[in-house]
Parts: C-alpha cells; structure tokens; sequence
C-alpha cells in the first residue's frame, strides 16, 4: 500500500504539524498532542472535550473551534488517546463553568476518559461525561461491548457546542448531548477494507466483488458480508436498519458520511438514494449533511446517520460553527 | 510455591524481559489483533513497555518491588492508550499497591498481589474469563504461581490457546459476533507474554 507518509512511528505528529501550519485559529500543541482552539478557554463557557483514535480525520481535531469543540485529543492512530492528554486539555480550556466529554463508545476510550475524568476532578475541574453510542449495526447487548460510537458524534458535538456557544450551564449541555445521542443512530458499509501505516497493508480481506454490510470506523470487519450490491439496494438496507430504531414521525438530520476512500459523486449519489427512501417511508428531512466527516483512513464506503429533531436541537444545528472541518453562519 | 525473596532489582528485570518479550512478538500480537480487532496491539504494547523500560532505568530506579509495579503501570497508562493501556496500567499498578512498600516480597505475596491486580482488571472491564480477553490467560497463569512460576508461564500460555474457539464477548473482537470464533486473544497472549517473563527471570 502506497501512503503519503515519511514513517509510520510519526504519522500522526506529522499531521499536528501540518494542521498548526493550516490553522493558525488553533493551538495545537503537537508534543502533548493536544489541539485547542486559540481563545480558550472563554470566559463563562461550558467547555466541549473530545477525542478518540487518529485516522477519523476531520474527527476530532477538525472540529475544535467556536460553535463546536474547545480541545480534542488525538491518540495513535485507531488507538484511543491517554488520559494525560485529556486531563491537559481540560486544564486549557476549562473557564470554571466545567467541561464535558463526548466519548466514543469503544472500550479504549471510554476506559481512558473514565481515568481522565477522575483525575480532573482531583485538580478541581467539575467533568461530565456523555458516552455516544449510535451504531445499530451492533447488538446492544452483554455479548458485545455494545454499540459502537460513529456519525452521530458529530451531531452531538456541533449540537452540545452550540448550546455552551449560547451560555447554557453544564448539566443543560450534558442533557441536550444526552438527547441527541438518544435520538441519533448509524448503520456503515464498506467497499475496501483501510490499510493503518503501522501494518501498511488491508486491515481485513475483502474480495472484490463483494462488500461488508454494519462496519465499524476503524478498519474492523462488519457483521455481515454480500455480493456487491447497487448503492440503490445499499440505502435500502442502511436506512431501514437506521428506522428501525427511531421514530418516524419526527424530523430528522441527515448525515451522508463518506469513510475516507469514496469520491463525493459517489456520496451525493448515495445521497439521492438515502433521500429517497426517506420518502418513501414518509420521514420529513431537515437537514443533509453529505461528505467525508468521521473517516476510516482510506476505507471506501459510507455511513448513513439519521438525528430525530425537535425545535431546539435544530436551531442549534443551524447555528455559527467555526472549525476546520465545519464552519457556516458565521 | 518456594520462598524466593524478590526484590525491586528482580522487578526491573522481570519488566525489562517483558518488554524484550513484547518487541521479538509485535508482530505476532499484531497480526493476531488484525484477524479480530484493528491492527496494533503489538504496536502498543511495545511503545509502552519501552516506556515503562525508559522510565525504570534512566534516573532513579524505584527502590520497592510495589513502587516498581506502580511506576510501571502509570506508564503504560500513560503511553498505551486503547484498552490495552488502562488495563494493563490497572493490573500493574494495582499488584504494585497490593505489594506495599516492603523491600523484598515473597512469590506467595507476589501471587496474592498479582491476584488483587487481576480482579482490578475484571472490575475495569467488566469481563470475566471465558469473555475472550486477558483474563483468559491471567487468572489461570495467576493461580497456578502457587506451583511454580514455570507453572504460570505455562497455565497462561494454554489460557491464551484457549481463546481461541471463544466467541468474544468485550472489546473490538465483540463487534465480530460468531466470526470472532477461530481467532486467538490477543490481549490473552500478550498476558501470557508477561507470565513467560517473569518465569525467564526468575529461572
């Protein structure tokens, strides 16, 4: 597998040096690996914390920035990171008004943040935590880890992001994280396996003709191979495994998430079809969201995520956001 | 088991021949964690215990085999990150608090503190043996140092083998259903990289 690197040891300080230089708005600290935006921490501002295994990109660092995150903590590559990071980023960024994590659900880093938590409330940051795990491609049983946290970590950060942007307390931003987690599922597919630098090569086997249905975002096999199928036939199966969890009455936000390798012709042309399903089953869409946000290196696929809106999660959907990875209205 | 008096010099070796273990199988740990996880198990397995080499040999070296242990472990906690780092980092720093701050520890105490390690690890977790992870080589590989410590390095091999027709039930493997059967642990064979260390230093 050809990849764009020098050396896999230093992929990821490589990829902190090149974001310092894009963006000059964050303070990316890439020793501690830390990446915080440049006027934090702000005044009388809930703080928003998040982070999780590289090779997600724009997750999580490209969306540090007013509207959205306060700091993010990148790890190794698929690896989540380690508690000192957190605990340095919660120092940097809390105003005293408190900090929250947003947790992907995989063992890692749920155990790390855990660590992390408590060590920051022995220095005298108030924490709290919100676990996302939207992935219905998982049982959410006691035979799994349970389900995994994907697409809907991006609703949840711009979302809880908005409401700290507005001054609202940390238990009113941990509530409204808590929701949109609630209302938010997630269904993968993948056309290729991803190569991670360290390993260089796919990280499973997947022939060409066929495809894995409910995977994950780092490069672990789904629960269940086919024939390759049509991107008609593809939305079918993805929305309806998403529908089958919420309600569909209400609105929802769209997220049409590409996994690194596929082109946006193809994720708009997905789109089409996520679109038209919906219709189908009479589910109003508020707002579509189409590109590669929460990435698996250069997995080929897509991911469907549908977040059930009331009035407030949409009018902090639309609010100004300011990152790298997302920016409107401002 | 006999009444070997261990102290923090035997520490240090003891975690120096893991982590030399750790570097010789990476690959092996890694290729294992890419049939049922996602690829680099040995990777951080061997960027932590370099650290925790780093740390116990350059500048002071903790004068306690407890201090050894819990040095050890906030290190891996420090540099490991995934899951590997915290329960690891619990298990070492766990049996290192158990230990004490005696000079010199006896092999039964090192069982007993290893055992208080274990079960921190199975609380962190929320797993039990049989749920396809390191306990599957730990618990076994703990219980049998009342024997020997050849003994140990044994049980905790077999208990890694073992894994192997085991659905897993934690972790990334979880994710894989029945497709995890087939498929060593390779959090479980690293653990048993562990035990075989400790066996090779105190041989």
């Amino acid at each position: 597998m050809k990849m764009l690197i020098n050396v896999a040891e230093t992929v990821v300080a490589d990829a902190l040096r090149g974001m310092a230089a894009a963006h000059p708005e964050l303070v990316v600290d890439a020793e501690n690996r830390v990446i915080v935006r440049r006027d934090a921490p702000v005044a009388d501002k809930v703080a928003l914390v998040s982070g999780g295994g590289s090779g997600h990109e724009p997750l999580h660092g490209g969306f540090v920035g007013p509207g959205m995150l306060d700091a993010a903590c990148p790890g190794e590559v698929f690896t989540s990171p380690v508690p000192d990071q957190m605990v340095r980023a919660a120092a940097a960024v809390d105003s005293g008004k408190g900090v929250l994590f947003v947790v992907k659900n995989y063992t890692g880093d749920v155990l790390n943040f855990q660590m992390a938590a408590e060590l920051a409330e022995d220095e005298g940051i108030q924490v709290a935590s919100v676990l996302v795990n939207d992935d219905v491609a998982v049982n959410d049983s006691t035979f799994t880890a349970g389900r995994r946290g994907t697409g809907a970590t991006l609703f949840v950060e711009k979302i809880a992001g908005a409401a700290a942007e507005e001054g609202m307390p940390l238990e009113r931003v941990e509530a409204l994280a808590r929701q949109v987690v609630e209302s938010s599922r997630s269904f993968g597919v993948a056309l290729s396996a991803c190569s991670t630098p360290a390993k260089g090569s796919p990280t499973f086997d997947l022939p060409a003709g066929e495809l894995e249905l409910g995977v994950g975002i780092h490069g672990e096999p789904g629960r269940e191979r086919r024939a390759m199928m049509t991107s008609h036939e593809i939305a079918d199966v993805a929305v309806d495994a998403v529908l089958e969890d919420l309600d569909p009455r209400l609105p929802v936000l769209v997220l049409v998430n590409g996994m690194g390798a596929t082109p946006l012709l193809e994720l708009y042309g997905f789109n089409a079809e996520v679109r038209r399903v919906l219709d189908e089953r009479g589910v109003a869409v508020a707002r579509t969201l189409v590109g590669n946000y929460v990435t698996s290196l250069d997995m080929a696929g897509a991911s469907v995520t549908l977040c059930q809106v009331d009035g407030e999660l949409l009018r902090l959907w639309d609010a100004p956001v300011e990152t790298p990875g997302l920016r409107w209205g401002r | 088991m006999s009444e070997t008096a261990l102290d923090a010099a035997f520490f240090v070796r003891w975690m120096t021949a893991a982590a030399a273990a750790v570097d010789r199988e990476a690959e092996r740990l890694t290729e294992l964690d890419s049939a049922i996880g996602d690829a680099d198990h040995g990777t951080n397995m061997q960027r932590g215990f370099a650290a925790v080499v780093k740390a116990l040999t350059e500048g002071e070296a903790p004068a306690t085999p407890g201090a050894v242990l819990t040095a050890a472990g906030r290190q891996l906690i420090s540099s490991v990150g995934g899951a590997a780092g915290p329960l690891y980092g619990t298990l070492l720093r766990r049996a290192g608090k158990a230990l004490g701050d005696a000079a010199q520890v006896s092999a039964e105490e090192l069982r007993a503190g290893l055992s208080a390690g274990v079960d921190a690890v199975g609380q962190l977790g929320g797993s039990a043996p049989g749920d396809k992870t390191m306990l599957d080589a730990l618990v076994p590989g703990v219980a049998a140092l009342e024997t020997s410590f050849e003994a140990a390095a044994a049980a905790a091999g077999d208990g890694a083998v073992a894994t192997v027709p085991l659905q897993a039930r934690k972790g990334r493997a979880s994710y894989l259903g029945e497709r995890s059967i087939g498929h060593e642990d390779p959090g479980a064979a690293s653990s048993a990289l562990l035990l075989a260390a400790l066996a090779e230093v105190a041989a």
